[in-house]
């Protein structure tokens, strides 16, 4: 392979402006446009219906409308024979028999009855305790990543893992609030898979860091760290690009209800390689990190890179 | 000696492969349209009865392919070469024996004898890839409390007759029982029979002279719940064996909540209807000793109740009831002699006893037979949610006891057969010991179902096949040995997920499709290692001997984290994304396997033991 020699540090302070850029917008748009919340969240009905045929979406909105459903939206789902309905949680009248009330709707004003694809119907209560659930689910892997990587390396390592976890998932959720793709229960998934995966990317570089702390003891921090990044960088690479690639597979062939889920993992592979190159390393360096921190054997007796 | 492997790793590693492949395999067969019978009963369905069946079956124009008695299940299942001979047996069997056996389609996996007798099954799909239907139904707690509270309020009321305390009132007020009595002793004599006897109740002196205030103790209040809980899966998992569905799932999740999963059902309708009801029979006495009309007029005589029949015209009957639902042991629906829709009712013993009293004492004289049926939903007003309850009470037929019974009888009056057929349907299976709410329906179309796996197999293939080809081309001779880790990787998580029966669902696929790509991470760790190694002027066997070594803590570093977050998902708990953790958690524990042992013994076998000048990595 050819010898890298990049100055990833010396150009920490573009990336920290690239970085609140992203950031920023992204706090913006959740503030102005707010994310699109699927019902999991939200509670209300889905109803998924395929045609034989093209289908006439205009003709099933009035019907719809003349029904007194005037929130509900009507849109093509994949293709334009599969269509889409999606109500609101309504006040007074009961959830649980509005998706047979909708299938009665949509075949009235069909010459060839359309058949049921899915229906999906989530109750406000539901809606509420996934969005908790969700959020701390976010939370405690944060956490419990924070204590491992402070166990197994230092607490300045820790932090700066947290950050780029951090950096990561509000960029991810930030594209989603400002495409106003829908956020699901999967694409929830994706997310915390996000964080498994830059975690996954920091990891690889801490440990090199740290490796090159124990036995390059006359370099400067800086010099040090820009030397792991560049050892690593052809792995970083390559294992973004063969996850990228299978994701691309999956958000292209997948179909469309695992389609944004492919999305929110794609984008999160991008930020989170660069983010363990230009987020990570940057905020250990920024926390002061110094040889000694690391001199000290690490409590297990057996970790091989400190042999020679 | 280096880059050598003792026997037995390499012994493992082979075992681990083969016995991979075996435990795979039974997912290349297809399924089996077949027909699934099962007692609907609490009897077990016998080998004779399974014997005349197979004979019934084969007078019928079909093409059987296998007929099979589980004894210790008490099912048969029979197996057809394509689905049209399935529904046709279906019917066949729901009009000869439909009357005493649930008639249920399956897909039954057509594995091999020989696998089968292995334990190898193939993985269990979820609903989103085979069809069907999920249910949440949250029990209302409060209701099954409330209840209790009722029941209570009763007791204690005939429990102080029986001891002849008399009391002022004895009333329901936030939350609590509240026993206003005369005198300071009749006070003390209550605490001490409420001590005795109800020691399931806390008692509780108010500021208010002669009153108590009694309470559901929280022990009590708990068992409540918990019987409700139980009682109501129970009852549920009885409706839906009657519905005919093959692998029904009932299972509880949290402390109030039950999941129900029918695969298959596409009538969510139907499927509703019997689940979330709860309809039941009472039988009592007319009374002819009052005055119709004043009642009409609003003066109803003490122990009487003022009903309106079908045609509306108004009846009183008693309030005593003769028997309820709660004493039928079996009940099933068909004609009466007219020709009207009926239903047939076997009592208990207690139940028959008191039928048989209750008409041997009142030859002659008028009987009625109520429908009740609680309706309960939820709706939001105002943002909040409010249960909205209905006790719906139909007197549907009133005939003169002409002679005793009392086991067996039949109850006509119903308006169509359909009325009957469910409601024969809801006595056999039982009450609901508390309302239920569904507060989540996923339904999954067939049609949707096939798509998802068609679609989820061409995203595992076609990333499987980019990972390959860019593995060979960037790695060469190291790339391919990935590749076949790679390929071992998948065999093994399909493997495992078989064995392990875990639900496959299609974030799940989306999962094993990750780990594909990720899988390759710790190849590409050792490669990158191995050729740093070998740019620092270290011999070949060496640089794959410290590559190897190098590369591993960080590896297992790398994972761990990761597994940590797959963890905490699967701890979220909700289906699409605990599918997606399980078989991610399993992508990366398979992987640290075949990437690390896998590939190396294959190095080895290829580098092992010999000289070399260079590798081709």
């Amino acid at each position: 392979m050819f010898k890298q020699n990049i100055d990833f540090l010396g150009k920490r302070k573009i990336a920290l402006v690239f970085s609140s850029v992203l950031i920023i917008s992204s706090i913006v748009s959740f503030a102005v446009n707010g994310m699109k919340l699927g019902i999991d969240f939200t509670g209300g009905t889905l109803v998924e219906v395929g045609y034989q045929q093209a289908a006439d979406l205009t003709v099933l909105r009035t019907a719809l409308d003349e029904e007194g459903f005037l929130d509900a939206t009507v849109q093509n789902f994949g293709t334009t024979k599969d269509v889409l309905i999606r109500i609101k949680p309504r006040e007074g009248v009961s959830n649980v028999e509005l998706s047979t009330k909708i299938l009665k709707i949509v075949n009235r004003n069909a010459t060839e009855p359309a058949t049921i694809r899915r229906v999906e119907f989530v109750g406000p209560q539901v809606g509420d305790e996934l969005t908790e659930d969700g959020g701390l689910a976010l939370l405690y892997s944060m956490f419990g990543i924070l204590l491992y990587v402070a166990w197994r390396f230092e607490y300045k390592f820790s932090i700066g893992s947290v950050v780029a976890l951090i950096h990561d998932v509000l960029i991810t959720l930030g594209f989603f609030s400002i495409l106003q793709m829908e956020f699901d229960l999967t694409v929830l998934a994706a997310v915390l898979a996000v964080i498994g995966y830059s975690l996954n990317d920091t990891i690889v570089v801490y440990d090199r860091i740290r490796e090159n702390f124990r036995t390059l003891r006359k370099d400067s921090s800086e010099n040090i760290m820009n030397i792991s990044l560049n050892q690593t960088l052809s792995r970083t690479l390559m294992t973004s690009i063969t996850t990228a690639l299978v994701l691309i597979a999956l958000a292209v062939l997948g179909g469309e209800i695992i389609h944004n889920f492919a999305i929110a993992l794609l984008i999160g592979v991008g930020i989170g390689t660069y983010s363990s190159i230009y987020v990570a390393s940057p905020v250990v360096l920024a926390l002061g990190i110094v040889q000694k921190d690391l001199m000290v054997p690490i409590v297990e007796g057996e970790d091989i890179d400190f042999m020679p | 000696m280096q880059n050598h492997f003792p026997f037995w790793k390499n012994l493992i590693i082979l075992i681990v492969f083969v016995v991979g492949i075996i435990y795979a395999l039974p997912n290349l067969y297809g399924n089996d349209p077949s027909v699934q019978l099962s007692s609907s009963t609490t009897t077990k369905l016998e080998q004779s009865k399974a014997d005349k069946i197979e004979v019934s079956l084969k007078t019928v124009d079909l093409n059987l392919k296998s007929f099979e008695f589980n004894a210790n299940k008490g099912k048969i299942l029979a197996r057809f070469h394509n689905t049209d001979d399935q529904l046709k047996a279906a019917d066949f069997l729901r009009e000869s024996v439909g009357r005493h056996l649930t008639v249920a389609l399956n897909l039954a996996p057509a594995t091999p004898e020989w696998l089968r007798a292995l334990g190898a099954s193939p993985m269990y799909l979820g609903l989103d890839l085979r069809g069907g239907v999920h249910f949440l139904m949250e029990v209302d707690m409060d209701a099954a409390i409330k209840q209790a509270e009722d029941r209570y309020n009763s007791d204690i009321r005939s429990a102080l007759r029986a001891v002849k305390i008399r009391y002022q009132s004895i009333s329901k007020e936030n939350g609590f029982i509240r026993i206003k009595l005369k005198t300071e002793e009749t006070k003390q004599a209550t605490m001490d029979l409420l001590d005795d006897d109800f020691r399931e109740l806390t008692v509780k002196e108010a500021d208010e002279p002669l009153v108590l205030l009694v309470k559901l103790s929280e022990n009590e209040q708990r068992e409540i719940k918990n019987f409700a809980l139980a009682q109501n899966m129970t009852t549920l998992r009885n409706r839906v064996n009657e519905i005919g569905v093959a692998e029904p799932v009932v299972q509880q999740q949290g402390d109030h909540r039950i999941v129900v999963q029918l695969p298959g059902i596409q009538d969510t309708t139907e499927a509703k209807n019997i689940l979330g009801k709860t309809a039941t029979l009472e039988y009592r006495l007319v009374d002819i000793e009052h005055d119709v009309q004043k009642a009409v007029e609003g003066s109803a005589p003490v122990g009487s109740r003022l009903y309106y029949e079908k045609n509306g015209s108004p009846i009183l009957l008693k309030r005593h009831v003769i028997v309820t639902g709660d004493q039928v042991v079996d009940a099933s629906s068909g004609f009466d002699q007219q020709g009207s829709s009926a239903v047939f009712i076997t009592l208990n013993g207690i139940g028959a006893k008191k039928m048989g009293d209750m008409t041997h004492k009142n030859i002659g004289r008028p009987m009625a037979v109520i429908f009740v049926e609680y309706k309960s939903e939820i709706r939001i007003v105002d943002g909040k949610k409010i249960r909205h309850k209905e006790k719906i009470e139909k007197v549907i037929s009133v005939a003169t006891i002409r002679d005793s019974f009392s086991k067996r009888f039949q109850t006509t009056g119903l308006d169509n057969p359909m009325e009957a057929r469910n409601l024969a349907l809801m006595l056999r299976a039982g009450a609901l010991a508390a309302p239920v709410d569904i507060v989540e329906e996923r339904t999954v179309g067939p049609s949707l179902g096939q798509d998802n796996i068609d679609k989820g197999l061409m995203s595992v293939v076609v990333g499987f096949v980019l990972v390959l080809v860019f593995m060979a081309i960037y790695y060469k001779t190291f790339g391919l040995v990935a590749n076949i880790a790679l390929a071992f990787n998948l065999i093994v998580i399909v493997a495992v997920l078989s064995l392990l029966q875990a639900t496959l669902t299609l974030p799940g696929i989306a999962g094993i499709v990750l780990t594909v790509g990720m899988a390759v991470d710790a190849n590409v760790l050792i490669f990158e290692r191995i050729k740093e190694e070998i740019k620092i002027g270290n011999t070949p066997q060496s640089s794959i001997f410290s590559g190897y070594e190098k590369a591993f803590a960080t590896i297992l570093d790398a994972n761990i984290t990761t597994l940590l977050v797959a963890l905490v998902l699967f701890g979220f708990g909700s289906g699409a994304v605990k599918g997606f953790a399980v078989t991610l958690s399993i992508g990366i524990l398979v992987s640290l396997f075949t990437a690390i042992w896998g590939t190396r013994m294959i190095i080895n076998w290829i580098y092992g033991n010999r000289h070399i000048d260079k590798l081709s990595v």
